[in-house]
């Protein structure tokens, strides 16, 4: 796969009259996992809805490569080869979970790749396709992720960005995901991944940024960042 | 396919009551067609999209007025009906684009008072509309049986060509971004679904039809006015159909229309002064009894029986 980086800098963007982000510098290289971590309300979220074209960037640029993004629409973002995971997964709970996987192909007309996409995805997910005729609403927290994650997938993207991979899941449950996205990696895809457990996303990352109101305030080896103090105190209770 | 089937065998049917001529029957069976048109029209937005919109009164007037203004100036009748429908289309696209930013509750009002201030511009444009005076249609000189045929044949073909369109959007692409929009707006966002479009879209596709429908109506009655032709009713009927025929559904709106213009017939001619006690209580009803409506029960009933066989 052709090695392309996410490079964000000196991003500012927000909501009405709130400003969320203040000069956000960030950049994930091909074939990375990074990872974003910082407390509630921090603008983890924020900040993947406006690379994703969600949330418009007030100032600074965000690029893919050598594609231009500031001001792109969620379907430019995508059409990039940036897919977005959504927090809380936000599946289309009254439709199967292959029409749910087929809707991340939304974009696509190249229906062989889609169909050759949908086999890798149940590869990756068996169990998605033994419920692959189920309404995604009776999935259970898993799978749902699954689903997401996958549905990610099937927009055949070079950068897949995870909000909160964990919420609401059993740590093994957290675990056998993490090992998935190693594959994935594996088969030439970056990852953001944006998380509350600190422990779980600096166990998977290569690399993680520390976002504090609105800031980067931190970055650098997931190595590093376990054993800096700050973050020590600040995430995972240890002094 | 099998929906094509259903479509044509539904339209022979209703063709031959054509040939009956018994006035009486085409006028309802010309009330069911435009009831069935209103219906699958809001299916379109309220239905498929999650838009709950109370603005099919609006482009039902708008049509009639549109075609009554350009008969009223020597255009030819089809002339008028055409416009009625690209007039509604083209407003609703216009007056989507801000609108359909809002949402539930909030998109309900907004669409509740476009019909109360087209009617409000209706009634102050004495000049153009006749103001509260209404305006006359021109009189075709054909005898009164040959009429309720020709109408009944008009209204039928709008409903035809609006449950062809319904079927092409619901197997198609449209269909499925707009299920996407109703179950998780956020997520077909994400994933590239350019939601403004197709919401506008939806709410379009929802306007040409009532307008054409307000249009055959204005000839059909020779007169319209704007206490009529923007009634309210015009928007909750359709929806209080849609949710008794089943939400989203393909051919619910239409049997939803069946089924409220025969408890119409039936009822209300006889009980004039608490009709709308009786539609209040249907809508309650329907809720607490039927959420999916009849089309989506009848299916869960027919599954459950066939659970048993097997």
């Amino acid at each position: 796969m052709s090695g392309v980086a996410l490079t964000v800098a000196a991003v500012e963007a927000g909501y009405g009259d709130v400003q969320v982000l203040w000069g956000v510098d960030l950049d994930v290289g091909p074939g990375e996992i990074v990872c974003v971590i910082g407390s509630n309300g921090a603008g983890k979220t924020t900040l993947l809805r406006t690379i994703s074209g969600v949330v418009r960037a007030r100032a600074g640029r965000i690029a893919f490569g050598e594609t231009d993004l500031t001001a792109a629409t969620p379907a430019d973002v995508l059409g990039a080869g940036i897919a977005h995971v959504p927090e809380g997964r936000r599946l289309f709970a009254a439709m199967s979970v292959e029409d749910n996987l087929k809707m991340g192909a939304f974009l696509r007309r190249d229906q062989a790749g889609i169909r050759e996409d949908l086999e890798r995805v149940y590869q990756y997910f068996p169990k998605l396709h033994e419920r692959r005729r189920q309404d995604a609403g009776t999935l259970s927290g898993g799978e749902q992720q699954m689903c997401a994650v996958g549905r990610g997938i099937m927009s055949a993207p070079r950068l897949l960005m995870i909000d909160e991979l964990s919420l609401g899941l059993a740590p093994q449950i957290v675990e056998q995901l993490s090992e998935i996205l190693l594959r994935i990696r594996g088969d030439g895809l970056s990852i953001l991944v944006v998380e509350q457990d600190v422990n779980a996303a600096l166990e998977l990352a290569d690399r993680g940024f520390v976002v504090d109101r609105g800031r980067i305030t931190l970055h650098g080896d997931t190595e590093t960042l376990q054993t800096d103090p700050q973050v020590r105190e600040a995430y995972l209770g240890m002094a | 396919m099998r929906d094509w089937l259903i479509l044509g065998v539904g339209t022979l049917l209703f063709g031959l009551l054509a040939l009956s001529g018994d006035t009486y029957l085409l006028r309802l069976g010309t009330m069911l067609a435009m009831y069935a048109v209103l219906a699958m029209s809001w299916n379109f937005i309220g239905g498929m999209t999650g838009y709950p919109s109370f603005a099919t009164a609006a482009f039902f007037g708008l049509g009639a007025y549109t075609s009554a203004i350009l008969q009223a100036a020597q255009m030819p009748m089809a002339v008028g009906w055409a416009a009625a429908g690209l007039v509604a289309g083209g407003f609703a696209l216009l007056i989507g684009l801000p609108i359909l930013r809002l949402k539930g509750h909030y998109f309900a009002i907004a669409s509740l008072s476009i019909g109360e201030i087209l009617r409000e511009v209706v009634n102050t444009s004495e000049e153009i509309t006749g103001g509260g005076m209404g305006m006359n249609l021109p009189l075709l000189r054909l005898p009164p049986e040959v009429q309720a045929q020709a109408f009944y044949l008009c209204m039928l073909g709008l409903a035809v060509l609006t449950t062809a369109v319904a079927i092409l959007v619901h197997h198609g692409r449209l269909g499925f971004a707009f299920r996407c929009i109703e179950q998780n707006e956020d997520a077909a966002t994400v994933l590239g679904v350019d939601t403004r479009t197709f919401k506008t879209a939806a709410f379009g596709l929802s306007a040409v039809f009532s307008g054409v429908a307000g249009a055959i109506y204005g000839n059909w009655v020779h007169y319209i006015e704007p206490l009529d032709v923007f009634d309210i009713m015009h928007s909750v009927k359709p929806l209080v159909m849609v949710l008794l025929g089943g939400l989203g559904t393909l051919f619910g709106p239409i049997f939803g229309a069946i089924v409220f213009l025969a408890l119409e017939e039936a009822v209300w001619r006889n009980f004039l002064g608490v009709h709308a006690a009786v539609l209040g209580v249907l809508i309650v009803a329907m809720v607490l009894f039927l959420p999916r409506g009849l089309a989506t029960s009848f299916e869960q009933i027919a599954r459950r029986f066939r659970g048993k066989a097997a």
